[in-house]
């Protein structure tokens, strides 16, 4: 039988498809080129030939926000991915080898821990410049830890499970135990926090661009189009609004995606206890 | 408990040296030479000869490096490039808008938090609590800075009921400052309030499943009450956490918020530092803010051993 889909998996599912497809079809199509000025249509409130309106160099808003979609999602997604290849092989190591690995994981998480994705993105870019590379690679060390933590907890729990033990016993080396046993059993686990990063890369990829600190004229992002709105959002408030609502509705979407998901793959956790 | 709080004390040191050390390297080596990077492409070669000299860039990385500690550990962070003035003075300024614009939106998260998820807890699954946590759900997906720019546009722009951005000082007296600081405030605690309130309602939860809450309503105490009187204190551990963890959070997120309100904040100080080159500047505001999340985490290991002495031994043990 199916487990019944949350109402949260639902909704949630729903918008990441939304914000997924407006960045996919912004590949090959978006209303307008997001990058083409026109003065004469400058500050157009949204109207049927402009949805969400146009900025004041005359941009369509709409394409921007499309546009702006890819570049979110690429920074998180990379970032996320940098968070789980290095960490998860470390989380496994540390619980495969318990000892001084362990205790060293642990000191040198808690050192990344003492530096949040917005200093790590400080120091990246006082050095080598603003620029997306640099965002994902600060939100991507930030993420190491997170998830190194998360899989060594997991794995320390199946360590002593009989299957495991049953499997030292027939002389299996760690490595491969941690491959053929813990991993496959800690993936639903991995799934939901990574929708998790995903959606929290999405906020600091935000921040970051609307601190300059980003991705660069011209590409196009949710940040910094926010950035260029505050000086105009008393007389034009579409721009700052837009992009807050894209950025809320993707960051709302993913979590609402990763409490469906833990449901469906920890049916315990219904009981509300989040 | 002195063997642990020795063990503690020593990863804490070890901690910050480690962290320090990644900072120099960074700023220091990574781009070659520093004096070169900060006067730009332009620069004539005997400037930076000067300003080598005065970085003290001649001698070997590991004595440079002993001797920034040095000064550190007396507040010498040395002399902005652009300013030309001590760093230290700077940070103090600067951190006289950061510290209390942090700890204010901590309280009003907290603030906020408590009574939300007292509400929700004691409904727990119920139409209000399903409510709430819907709402709750929103508030974290708000980007701050975002919601700051909304908060300007109804609180500023449209009821005129506070400036948009700008700070008196706290020379004037402490209300003019602390309105000020309100919108900015509000802004950096909404969101973390929400995430704040999801936790404490389902630490509540697990601790009203527990054998002494069922004899304290089997006494006759309410719900509210029971959660008031005896919950709270055994959900305080895991809240304890996130409410550290909000703190380095809020003082790292008051900088993006900073620039949203032109507030003349550790955030503003930086930033200019960044487009301005000045790595000393750079360089001792981030010491600044990893060395206040460490030790944020150190404090908030210690709260919990006051508060669970059974920690103590299972910290040992492991």
């Amino acid at each position: 039988m199916m487990p019944r889909l949350s109402a949260s998996f639902v909704i949630g599912a729903a918008l990441s498809a939304i914000i997924l497809l407006a960045a996919l079809v912004s590949l090959f199509w978006t209303p307008y080129d997001y990058a083409a000025l026109d003065i004469a249509a400058r500050l157009l409130p949204p109207t049927p030939s402009h949805w969400f309106g146009t900025d004041h160099l005359g941009r369509d808003v709409l394409s921007m926000v499309m546009a702006g979609a890819r570049n979110s999602i690429a920074v998180a997604i990379v970032a996320v991915c940098i968070g789980m290849g290095l960490g998860v092989p470390l989380g496994l190591l540390a619980a495969a080898q318990r000892g001084w690995a362990e205790e060293s994981l642990m000191r040198v998480n808690d050192l990344v821990f003492a530096f949040p994705a917005l200093i790590m993105a400080i120091l990246i870019t006082a050095v080598f410049g603003p620029g997306a590379i640099n965002a994902i690679i600060a939100i991507g060390i930030f993420n190491i830890p997170v998830f190194a933590r998360l899989s060594r907890g997991a794995a320390l729990s199946l360590w002593t499970r009989d299957y495991v033990l049953a499997a030292r016993l027939s002389a299996k080396r760690p490595l491969q135990i941690s491959l053929e046993h813990i991993l496959p059993n800690i993936t639903g686990l991995l799934i939901v926090q990574g929708t998790i990063q995903f959606s929290m890369g999405i906020i600091a990829e935000a921040g970051l661009s609307y601190v300059g600190l980003g991705a660069q004229p011209p590409n196009p992002s949710w940040g910094r189009m926010l950035f260029e709105a505050q000086t105009m959002a008393s007389f034009a408030p579409w721009l700052a609004l837009f992009p807050g609502f894209a950025i809320l509705f993707s960051v709302l979407g993913l979590n609402l995606l990763g409490d469906g998901l833990r449901d469906l793959f920890d049916p315990k956790s219904r009981r509300g206890v989040a | 408990m002195t063997a642990w709080l020795a063990r503690r004390l020593t990863s804490l040191v070890l901690t910050l040296l480690a962290a320090s050390l990644i900072i120099f390297l960074m700023i220091e080596v990574l781009p070659g030479d520093p004096a070169a990077f900060m006067m730009g492409l332009n620069a004539d070669p005997q400037s930076v000869a000067v300003l080598r000299e005065q970085l003290g860039l001649d001698a070997p990385i590991l004595a440079r490096y002993f001797t920034w500690l040095g000064a550190l550990s007396h507040g010498d962070f040395g002399l902005s490039y652009t300013y030309r003035v001590p760093v230290g003075d700077l940070i103090v300024q600067r951190l006289a808008v950061s510290l209390p614009l942090a700890l204010y939106a901590l309280v009003l998260s907290t603030a906020f938090a408590f009574p939300i998820a007292v509400f929700a807890a004691a409904r727990a699954n119920k139409a209000g609590d399903t409510i709430i946590m819907g709402i709750t759900q929103i508030g974290i997906a708000i980007p701050n800075f975002w919601f700051a720019m909304v908060l300007v546009l109804i609180f500023s722009i449209g009821l005129q009921w506070f400036s948009a951005g700008g700070f008196p000082g706290w020379q004037g007296g402490v209300l003019p400052g602390l309105r000020a600081l309100t919108l900015p405030a509000l802004a950096l605690a909404l969101p973390q309030a929400a995430i704040l309130a999801r936790i404490m309602r389902a630490a509540l939860i697990e601790t009203l499943a527990e054998d002494y809450v069922r004899t304290a309503r089997a006494k006759g105490l309410g719900k509210t009450q029971v959660i008031w009187r005896h919950a709270l204190r055994n959900a305080l551990i895991p809240v304890l956490t996130i409410i550290g963890m909000q703190l380095s959070f809020l003082l790292a997120g008051s900088i993006i918020i900073e620039n949203v309100f032109f507030l003349p904040g550790l955030g503003r100080l930086v930033f200019q530092g960044i487009i301005q080159r000045d790595l000393v500047v750079v360089k001792s505001v981030v010491v600044v803010l990893v060395f206040a999340v460490v030790m944020i985490n150190f404090l908030v290991d210690l709260t919990y051993v006051a508060i669970d002495p059974r920690l103590r031994h299972e910290k040992r043990g492991k």
